[in-house]
Order: C-alpha cells, then structure tokens, then sequence
C-alpha cells in the first residue's frame, strides 16, 4: 500500500460507504476491544479447567477437561486432601468470610462518605458562610496527598487506638468523607434551582428539612453514580485493607486473593483456583457494570471535561 | 461585601447550620487527612520502629541525609521513572488514538463500556489475570508468542521485563478510561471549527495538527498529570506479582516505602521516603496548575 494522503474529513458522515479506511478503523477498534474483554474469557476458560489438563492444553480455546473444581475450592467446598489432590495448597480459604467483610467494608464506607461529603457539599454549594470557599479549598488540596503518606500516621493512629484488624478500623478513614464526593456533589448542587428551596423557605422549612426533603430526591440520580462509583472503588481497594485488615476476621476479597496466590506453591500454582477466586472476586463489579454500565460510562467525562 | 465587620453573625449567613452540614466531613478531613498530613512530616525527622515501645526521637535530617546515599531509593526511583515514561507514552498514544477512533467511527456505549471494563477491575485482579496469560510455562501469551515464532519471554522473571510489564498491565487496565477521558474532550470541539477546516482545504492532518490537538490541550495536560501522579504510586500489581524483584528490578517507590516502614518497622525512614514522593506528586501538581490556570476560576 502506498503512503497514500490521508483524506478522511474529520468526523462528518458525508460518504457513509464501507470503504478501506472505514474497514481499517473498524478492526483497529474491533482489536482494542478484544484486548480488553477476551482476557476475561481466558480466566473463565481457565476457571472451568481443570488444574492437571491445563498444562497439556494451554492454548485450547475451551476449558481443558472441564470441571468445576475451581470453584468448589474457592467455595470452600473441597476437603483439604481433595483440594490438594486438584492442585490446591490445601490451605483452607475463608471465602466467604472475606466476603462478608468485603461487603461490611465497602457497604459502609460507600453509604457513610456519601451521605456525609453530600452534606458538606450541600453546605460548601447552598449555604452562605465565612470561609466557605477557603474550607473547601483545603478539602480539595487533599486530593493532591497521596494515600501513602497519609497511610503511614493513620495506621499508627488506628494502631494507637487498638483498632488494627477491626472492621472499625478499616472503615475509619473513609468513613466520613471522601475529597472526590465532595467536589462530585458540590458540582451537583451549585447547578440546582434556587426555587424549590426559596419556596420551601417561605412555607417555613428549615435547611434540615430542605436537605433531607427536597435536595437529596432531587439529587437521587447524581448521588447513585456517586455510590456506585464509590463503591467500586472501594470494593477494589487493596493498600489500606492489606494494612489494617491482614487478620482471617477482617481481610477483605483483594487482600485474600494476594494471600491464595501466595499460598500456591511456586512450581506448579493453582491456576485454575486463582482464577475461579479472581471472577468471584471480579462478580459483584461485574454485575453492576451490566445492571448500570450506561450510567458508569457516562460519568467518566465528568472528570475530565467539567 | 461584609469586610468591614468582622463579626461572625451577618444577616444573611448561614455559619451554624453550615457547621453542622460540614461538621461530620470537617471530623474525618482533620483526623486522617490534616493530622497525619502533619505528623507524617513529623515522622520524618525523627527514628521511629514500630517494633520497640520507645517513642519517637527526633533525629533532624539524618533521614533525608540516609536517603541521598541510599542506592536503594535511587534504584527505585530510577524504576518508578521507568515505569512513568512507558505508561506516559503508551497510554496516551493508544488513548489518542482510540478516542479518535471512537469519535470517528462509533459512539456507542457497548464499545465505550467495553474499553472501560478493565478499568473497574481491581489492581489486584488485573495483576492476577495477567500473572497467568503471561506466565512463562504455559501462559497464553507465550503460547502465541512461541507459534509466531519468537523466542518466549519472562515476563515477571527478567530484570529487564520486569517493569516493562507492570507497565502493560497498568496501559491495560487504563487505556480505556484515559481514552474515553480524551474522547469526552473531543466531543466538546465545536463542529464548526472542523467544517470551516473543511472549507480551507485543510487535509486531515493539518486539521489534527492545527485543531485538535490545541484545543484538546486541557484535556491532553489532565490525562497526562492523571497518567503521572498515578503511575508514581503504584503498588498493588508489583505487591501481588513480582514484590520488587527479581532483585530489585521493580522495586518501585511507594514498595520501597511499604516495605522500610511495614516490612522492617522503620516509621522514620518510611515517612521520609513518602514526603519525597509527596514534594515529587506537589512538584507535577503544580506543573499543572500552571498549565490549567484557566480552569481553576470555578471556585465561586
């Protein structure tokens, strides 16, 4: 192909025909999407495997000598010599638990740091007060710490307080707000009609009434992107959890996939187990990208272009 | 306005509810933001193991002093720069392009998810899935990799792959969203600016040149200060996969950081190192302040 001049005009749909160009794009695209999809199939594929065959059929597109022992594993449904017959470390894996305390962990923060930072929000974009804007600027400059350091002093905190491997611990530092939600509400509410509150206001409703009443309804769809953000988020959040939550009681699903990969022996790791608990670990995220991915989607320009 | 007064109580101020609207946030700001903003400085001026009782002692710069002769901390700043530039350069050429893609040829949500799909995933879980597609034995990459007829690669085992790869799982799970980032700033451009192009005899080249590339600027400095400030904090995919090796070869700094202060319970020294990062993620922050000062003027 020569170097041809490259004419495509910009983005208008003028000559709407299939031509080269237009095939070119297409698998271009096409590639990019399958880069980023197929890999979940691969880890599908490998979790319906069984450990022994994968080996001898690592490039068979379907699962090799299908099996569902994976999962059992996973489950905790495997006796430990069974387990370790399929390739397991025998080790026993408190899903569920981990499960559980995912769902504590990111159920409460997700709930919390919302209804808080949208209090605040409502108070930094509705309210007049002295210092408003200096506050939230402070708020804001949190954003540019990074986690780590302030992981350091917050773990000592929480360690001083006797709180290391508790749930209370794990949940403190997001609990009462985040500087995303924040900014992410505020956003909201400076754009909302002054009517609904002024003539709230002369009925005599006062600003509780007003947040609890009127703003949150009104800010229903906002503060569900918020959450599901949120959530996501937190359901993947690895650092803090590894620090704080190590301990079998509070270790949440991420950290308990780094201790099964690390359980597995060296030589010959328990592929298809890791990749059963990745996908069980991966589901809730997968669920509510299919239930809201519109909505996930649509959110993502928001950080960029305001 | 009311400058003349200082008094708190104004007519038309809101201070009291407004204390109590802000006041749970205001409580988790000062606590683990504020407070330990503070004394994670604090931290770093002083000799601190978790292990003994003792309480910190203040040792000045002897930290600091440690660091500079610490081959170390170089050798993982050199790999987290490393790490940075491959992600700077891959993600936002990629993102570019299949922002343009996008904006080209389809719209659509399904496609726009589908890029996104990695991106919700846990750090942990893309490190994982790529732990096993690249692994040496009978990883599917290699698989590929043997039939085309090159020579497989260890990925994780190899000084010079190391970081390389903790890169292309990073522009993995982040193309997508840095695109769509780059694809929302193109949907701003007014069409007009494109037709009067048009009209100009501009070819496709000149217009992207000339037009889209500057008026994607704000947008371009935003991914790339995103892209930077969260490429010099990675952890999770080193922590699950290689953990620093093999030798120190993706020992990157925020590991370096975790493994002084959790690993060998030097506070002092682990805090230190953090503030170094923290003055290195100020230092681009502000680089960017000075790029984006246009939009810095919604704060009412």
């Amino acid at each position: 192909m020569p170097a041809s001049t490259v004419t495509v005009r910009s983005h208008r749909p003028a000559p709407r025909r299939l031509n080269w160009r237009r095939a070119i794009a297409w698998t271009l695209l096409a590639l990019a999407i399958a880069v980023s999809v197929l890999p979940f199939y691969w880890v599908l594929r490998t979790a319906l495997s069984s450990n022994h065959a994968l080996a001898a059929n690592s490039a068979n597109l379907l699962p090799a000598d299908f099996s569902l022992g994976a999962f059992e594993r996973v489950f905790g449904l495997q006796s430990p010599a069974q387990a370790v017959a399929e390739g397991g470390s025998g080790a026993s894996i408190n899903f569920w638990q981990y499960l559980a305390n995912s769902l504590v962990f990111t159920g409460t923060t997700t709930i919390c740091a919302v209804f808080f930072s949208s209090m605040a929000a409502y108070a930094f974009a509705r309210l007049r007060w002295k210092g408003r804007n200096a506050v939230f600027s402070l708020f804001l400059g949190t954003m540019l710490v990074p986690p780590i350091f302030t992981a350091l002093p917050n773990f000592l905190l929480v360690k001083n307080l006797g709180l290391l491997n508790t749930m209370l611990g794990l949940v403190l530092p997001y609990l009462f707000m985040t500087p995303f939600a924040i900014f992410f509400m505020r956003q909201f509410f400076l754009n909302m009609s002054r009517e609904v509150e002024e003539a709230a206001m002369l009925d005599g409703a006062r600003h509780w009434r007003i947040f609890f009443q009127i703003v949150l309804p009104n800010a229903a769809a906002p503060i569900a992107t918020l959450a599901l953000l949120t959530f996501m988020g937190q359901w993947n959040e690895y650092f803090w959890p590894l620090l704080v939550g190590s301990d079998e009681s509070t270790r949440v699903l991420t950290v308990g996939l780094g201790v099964f990969k690390s359980q597995s022996p060296q030589g010959a790791p328990d592929w298809s187990g890791l990749m059963a608990a990745t996908l069980v670990s991966a589901l809730p995220v997968l669920i509510l990208f299919a239930a809201f991915g519109k909505r996930i989607v649509n959110s993502i320009g928001f950080n960029g272009t305001k | 306005m009311g400058k003349a007064q200082p008094g708190r109580r104004r007519s038309r101020s809101d201070l009291g509810i407004a204390l109590v609207f802000v006041a749970p946030a205001l409580i988790g700001f000062v606590l683990f933001y504020l407070v330990p903003t503070v004394r994670g400085i604090y931290l770093s001026f002083t000799k601190y193991s978790t292990l003994s009782l003792a309480d910190p002692k203040w040792v000045g710069t002897a930290n600091y002093e440690a660091i500079a002769k610490d081959p170390l901390f170089w050798n993982a700043l050199g790999v987290t720069l490393e790490y940075v530039v491959i992600n700077i350069v891959l993600q936002t050429a990629l993102a570019l392009g299949l922002a343009l893609l996008m904006h080209r040829v389809a719209k659509s949500t399904i496609i726009r998810g589908a890029l996104l799909l990695p991106y919700l995933m846990a750090n942990v879980i893309a490190a994982l899935l790529w732990f096993w597609m690249l692994d040496y034995q009978i990883g599917i990459v290699n698989q590929i990799i043997e039939w085309i007829g090159l020579p497989r690669v260890a990925f994780f085992g190899s000084e010079e792959w190391a970081i390389p790869t903790q890169a292309l799982i990073n522009t993995w799970r982040h193309m997508g969203y840095t695109a769509l980032l780059i694809f929302a700033g193109l949907q701003a451009i007014p069409n007009q600016v494109y037709e009067a192009a048009h009209l100009d005899g501009a070819s496709a080249g000149q217009t992207f040149r000339k037009i889209t590339l500057p008026l994607l600027r704000p947008v371009l400095v935003l991914v790339l200060v995103v892209t930077v400030i969260g490429s010099f904090q990675v952890f999770d995919t080193v922590a699950v996969t290689t953990q620093g090796g093999p030798i120190n070869a993706s020992r990157v700094i925020q590991y370096y950081i975790f493994q002084r202060a959790f690993t060998q319970h030097d506070f002092g020294y682990g805090s230190a190192l953090a503030v170094i990062l923290f003055l290195i993620l100020a230092l681009v922050a502000f680089i960017q302040m000075k790029f984006l000062r246009g939009n810095e003027s919604d704060l009412d």
